[in-house]
């Protein structure tokens, strides 16, 4: 069922920019297309582009964003999942959660 | 069907499913029937003959997924790690099997462990998700004398003041629960199903969403209700001066705003007896009121006897993207 839906009229996660539209609808409560548009300007590029997962592969490894274990296999210098979140929540001017504890527990 | 099983009909008796659909919500919630455009669209997307069909490049949605996982790939983590690469959702959520913050509290280290191993594990947002359940604080299973018992004895004072004591218990485990996940790095808490128990239940619901948006500014908090209509268990609790029993989405929609959520998760139950087209348009009646005054993102709830999607445990993929498509199309809804 989620497969169906996801197929249907997901964004697609972190295979696009599925997981930053949502913070921004978590952290800031903005509507799809507000939240659409904040992202697609902070990364410089249209909100179509953000549910393209070609587009989006780009623009994740030019930012350090965090692109799928499998993809960054071949990447082996690009940001892993906690260091694409410190770049993420800077990238989007919001807080999150766990890489504000992460500084704190690590003494950074 | 509503049940899931395949059925033929005729387009004609597509249309006449889709416009008695939205004829029984209207009359039931005295709302405004669906425009004939709307139907006409509806008819499109129910009476067309292809397996899959889907939504307009550009216009995706975000996919909260609430309950994410399947409980049989290898451990939780791993579960959310396969939703995040496989299935591409965009946020997951944690849980346990025992899906309620009572459950929860007694083993609530334990989830917190597992939720700072997700958060280090994972790049998409990850939230804590539970069920109120209040029915749980009421005995056998909790302290509480069982209002069920009660109104039937005529011991109306008593089932309300023992529905007001666990509504006081609940929004003490939800703090607690939620408290301990913002420790573990939470990105957000999700209350699934919120007024299964009635108007204490979304009561309980509200109070801590408020509680926890005081605390917790950049929180993600979901509030997912149970059905399409607060039942009046107790039938005099306010929130902010409004009594919550007898509320269909528009008026939920405007408490859980006003309480500070993120998200909201109207959900309209599915009459299994009846076909898809039926239960969409029933369903959209329902929901529109509350999309045309949204201020904040609306995840509908859709799936597995809700929103269109047939009660059974694999809903055909038929059925599934046709509704996928209808909200989305239909109500701009921002996600579910």
């Amino acid at each position: 069922m989620e497969g169906a839906h996801a197929q249907a009229s997901g964004m697609g996660g972190m295979r696009a920019a599925g997981d930053l539209v949502a913070r921004m609808q978590m952290t800031r409560r903005m509507r799809l297309k507000e939240a659409k548009r904040y992202v697609a300007d902070k990364l410089g590029c249209t909100p179509r582009d953000l549910s393209d997962p070609i587009a989006m592969e780009q623009i994740r490894l030019e930012k350090g964003l965090g692109t799928l274990a499998f993809t960054s296999s071949v990447h082996p210098d690009e940001p892993g999942m906690m260091e694409a979140k410190f770049n993420i929540g800077k990238t989007l001017d919001i807080p999150i959660n766990c890489v504000g504890r992460f500084k704190e527990r690590a003494r950074l | 069907m509503g049940d899931g099983s395949l059925v033929e009909m005729t387009r004609s008796e597509i249309k006449a499913d889709l416009e008695a659909g939205t004829q029984l919500a209207a009359k039931k919630a005295k709302l405004p029937e669906l425009a004939q455009s709307e139907l006409d669209h509806l008819l499109d997307i129910y009476a067309s003959a292809a397996r899959f069909t889907a939504v307009d490049i550009g216009d995706e949605v975000i996919l909260s997924n609430d309950g994410t996982g399947t409980k049989h790939i290898g451990n939780r983590v791993q579960d959310l790690q396969s939703y995040e690469a496989l299935l591409g959702v965009d946020i997951v959520e944690l849980w346990q099997i025992d899906y309620a913050y009572k459950a929860i509290k007694t083993n609530v280290a334990h989830e917190g462990q597992t939720m700072k191993i997700a958060q280090n594990l994972l790049t998409n947002p990850v939230q804590y998700g539970a069920m109120p359940d209040l029915g749980r604080y009421s005995k056998p299973d909790g302290p509480i004398p069982n209002w069920s018992e009660l109104l039937p004895m005529g011991k109306i004072d008593e089932a309300r003041q023992a529905q007001e004591e666990a509504c006081e218990m609940l929004v003490e485990d939800i703090d607690f629960v939620a408290d301990a996940m913002v420790a573990a790095g939470t990105d957000g808490i999700d209350f699934d199903t919120t007024g299964a128990a009635g108007d204490a239940d979304f009561l309980a619901g509200l109070t801590a969403c408020r509680r926890l948006r005081d605390k917790y500014p950049w929180l993600g908090i979901e509030i997912g209700m149970a059905a399409e209509f607060v039942l009046g268990m107790h039938g005099r609790l306010e929130f902010d001066g409004e009594r919550l029993a007898g509320m269909w989405p528009k008026d939920q929609l405007r408490m859980v705003q006003q309480a500070g959520a993120s998200i909201y998760g109207p959900a309209v139950n599915i009459n299994t007896g009846k076909s898809t087209a039926w239960n969409i348009a029933r369903a959209i009646t329902f929901i529109k009121p509350a999309m045309e005054i949204a201020e904040i993102p609306v995840h509908v709830n859709v799936g597995m006897g809700v929103g269109a999607v047939p009660t059974c445990v694999y809903p055909p993929a038929d059925a599934t993207s046709r509704a996928s498509k209808a909200f989305v199309e239909i109500l701009k809804i921002d996600g579910y």
